[in-house]
């Protein structure tokens, strides 16, 4: 693997590699000295163009376990901005003779273009609404650490898929994987031929919900409003928020995901949020792993 | 005067349904005689041997960028483009920078083309004052300083009263208007055809009943006021369905389709390749098929580029900030002979829908091989093979979805009004 641009491309074994080395990855970051010599001597460029606090950190943690610089690039911190071309920008990518460069971008298929003008491994950290692959990589781990294996079970996707990085990546990737995955959310949020991602939409939140493995509820974004895409969070709250209740439409050893920051009382009850099926925190420790993993596969000596 | 003869050529001339070996003269500006071995004396023999002789073509969606807007084309730079393509006439559309919704503009535009344009140049302007959509332009003293048609185009006139009376007022003055349907609130923030590309790639997709409504909207007022209504660039099945019904029900209606939405389909936007966003967008492959047979059975006039130059630093930015359009004079010509050698068209068909089709749609007169008609004529290598690359483009604009694409058919000669205006070298492949 030279990139890691979405979930859409890799093998299902690349992407099994990836949660392989992920293991050996949370290891390291349970012992006292959490840090490997492994990326000593390489210089990672963290280039957020969108703010992103929750997945810098995370990449940074990552690099900084294997021993690597890290380099933070903001879009206010930095000459890198909207006001130049993308192969400028690649240029001045370039000429900072980084090993690996890691890209944040409000703007779907950025990465991608930045790839293609660079000779160094570029790992996509979001753009847009196209995907982010770390995200999904972290979520196939949680559930593989939860129940063993991901061939098989039922994940289902709740609220904004249409405008969800997390979820297409998450489709691509489990699907891949085994995982039978559905998606529920108001119809609105619903991207035209989803289906063709051999995913299986869901009229209501209940449906989605029996019978679920794992239920990954999505961000909503309150600017979704204004699109007239749902008509109040109160109603998108009680149609389609996880509540207790709902939860016990799911197995009983089911898990809980979302990617944070969580709209609490919005897509997911407090009460579900801090309860013992939500695996939130061990989505933000698995991400040091998955990152520290991608990094060391896409830049160490790992053939 | 200079006699020039081509023979050799299997010539086609739609306006008569010639599809012959014959050979053609031309006397100083106009074709002086057609027909099987020429006598005389010519000061000048083209030996064609091999090739395809036709009236030059006419484009009637051309965006020259002049006045305003130089360095993304020029007259100059865009009528080069167009004589290397086979075109000797195109329509300048009006959103230029100021837009040419007065006469002094259209007038500058004239004498610009009469200075510096290597091909004829007729002016669209535009239908709303300042493209606002709000109050109708001069029309009639803009159709005195010469403007062929009126066209807001991408700046979709959206109130319905309004798109009326300039229909209304267009029909009483002579002249045709031509439509970009596109429904601007249905497209929202799209930028590619709303489906499984669109959602996969992340990018906000606009649905082909954005075009489609406002298809049938247009045809319903055209109805209303009897007025003469050409369709820019068509680009979803449906539209091909209700013009094909309009047009049976009498509705005087026209309609054109670009190369690229005859040849690309959607599937062409995963990479983000800014030159492949352009509104419409291209759209599925059962829409490109609807086109493809709405040209076939006439339903579709004809074909039109809608050359639309962008300088490169403007494309090499994220998908969604990028501006929409390509270039398309200089390949259109291998993406029709394509449907020839798919059998969807016949030779004659095909530079049909290039040549006296389009120039009809206005009333152009040009696209004809008659004697006494100017010297505006094309040779057509049908089997040269070629690559498209950017250096090789005469346009000033390189923003093409077809870079690096192998093509075959070209344009190898060009004549407008019996003047060289493009020669193919040999060693150019
Ligand atoms: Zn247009």
């Amino acid at each position: 693997m030279k990139q890691l641009l979405d979930t859409e491309t890799p093998s299902r074994e690349e992407l099994e590699r990836i949660l392989d080395t992920t293991e050996a990855m949370l290891e390291i970051s349970q012992r006292d000295i959490k840090k490997v010599p492994t990326l000593r001597g390489r210089t990672v460029i963290n280039m957020f163009l969108e703010p992103s606090t929750r997945t810098r950190v995370s990449f940074e943690i990552a690099a900084k376990r294997l021993s690597a610089d890290a380099i933070n690039v903001t879009a206010s911190g930095s000459s890198l901005s909207k006001a130049e071309t993308l192969s400028d920008m690649a240029r001045n990518l370039s000429a900072m003779q980084a090993d690996v460069l890691v890209v944040r971008d409000r703007n779907a298929g950025v990465p991608a273009m930045l790839a293609r003008h660079l000779s160094i491994p570029v790992i996509n950290a979001g753009d847009g609404n196209h995907e982010h692959p770390t995200q999904a990589l972290l979520d196939a781990f949680t559930i593989r650490q939860a129940f063993g294996n991901i061939e098989g079970r039922v994940v289902s996707i709740i609220g904004d898929v249409a405008h969800s990085r997390v979820a297409r990546s998450n489709i691509h990737a489990l699907t891949k994987l085994g995982a039978e995955v559905r998606i529920a959310g108001p119809p609105t949020m619903i991207p035209v031929g989803v289906e063709q991602f051999g995913v299986k939409p869901c009229t209501s939140i209940d449906e989605a919900l029996d019978g679920a493995h794992v239920v990954m509820m999505l961000r909503i974004q309150m600017e979704r409003l204004e699109g007239a895409l749902f008509p109040s969070v109160r109603e998108y709250a009680s149609t389609w928020g996880l509540s207790r209740e709902r939860l016990r439409l799911a197995r009983p050893d089911a898990v809980v995901l979302h990617p944070g920051p969580v709209n609490r009382g919005v897509e997911i009850q407090s009460e579900v949020a801090d309860a013992e099926p939500s695996r939130i925190l061990d989505q933000v420790t698995n991400g040091v792993a998955t990152r520290m993993a991608v990094l060391y596969l896409l830049t160490g000596d790992s053939q | 005067m200079t006699v020039t003869r081509i023979r050799g050529a299997r010539l086609l001339d739609p306006t008569k349904g010639i599809d012959d070996a014959l050979e053609l003269e031309i006397t100083g500006s106009r074709i002086s005689a057609v027909g099987h071995e020429l006598s005389g004396s010519a000061d000048q023999v083209v030996e064609a041997e091999g090739l395809w002789l036709a009236p030059g073509f006419v484009d009637l969606h051309t965006h020259l960028r002049e006045p305003g807007q130089e360095y993304k084309e020029s007259i100059a730079t865009g009528t080069k483009s167009a004589a290397a393509g086979g075109f000797t006439t195109v329509c300048a559309m009006a959103n230029t920078d100021p837009v040419n919704d007065s006469p002094a503009v259209t007038e500058f535009i004239r004498r610009r083309a009469r200075e510096t344009a290597a091909v004829r140049v007729h002016v669209i302007a535009a239908a709303t004052q300042g493209l606002r959509g709000e109050v109708m332009s001069e029309m009639a003293l803009l159709r005195d300083a010469g403007a062929v048609a009126f066209s807001d185009d991408g700046a979709v006139i959206m109130n319905a009263a309004v798109m009326r009376r300039v229909l209304e007022y267009a029909f009483g003055i002579g002249r045709t208007v031509i439509a970009h349907c596109e429904d601007l609130d249905l497209r929202g923030p799209g930028v590619v055809h709303e489906g499984a590309h669109a959602t996969c790639c992340g990018l906000p997709g606009s649905p082909a009943e954005a075009e489609s409504v406002m298809v049938a909207r247009d045809l319903e007022l055209a109805r209303l006021t009897g007025a003469a209504l050409h369709i820019a660039h068509v680009s979803a099945a449906r539209s091909v369905d209700m013009i094909r019904d309009a047009k049976r029900a009498g509705v005087r209606v026209t309609a054109e389709v670009t190369p690229h939405h005859l040849a690309l389909c959607d599937e062409r936007i995963r990479g983000y390749d800014t030159n492949a966003k352009m509104a419409p967008p291209l759209r599925t492959a059962r829409d490109r098929e609807a086109l493809r047979e709405g040209l076939a059975d006439g339903t579709i006039d004809c074909v039109a580029t809608d050359h639309a130059p962008h300088a490169a630093y403007e494309k090499d930015v994220e998908f969604c900030g990028a501006p929409f359009g390509v270039v398309g004079l200089e390949t259109a010509l291998p993406i029709v002979l394509e449907l020839v050698r798919e059998r969807r068209l016949s030779a004659l068909a095909a530079i049909d829908a290039l040549t006296r089709r389009p120039a009809r749609v206005l009333g152009l007169g040009a696209g004809t091989l008659e004697v006494g008609a100017p010297a505006d004529l094309v040779l057509i290598d049908p089997d040269r093979v070629w690559k498209v690359e950017a250096q090789g483009l005469a346009s000033r604009s390189k923003n093409s979805p077809f870079l690096g694409n192998e093509f075959v058919g070209r344009a190898t000669q060009t004549w407008v009004g019996g003047r060289v205006v493009h020669a193919l070298d040999e060693e150019s492949s």
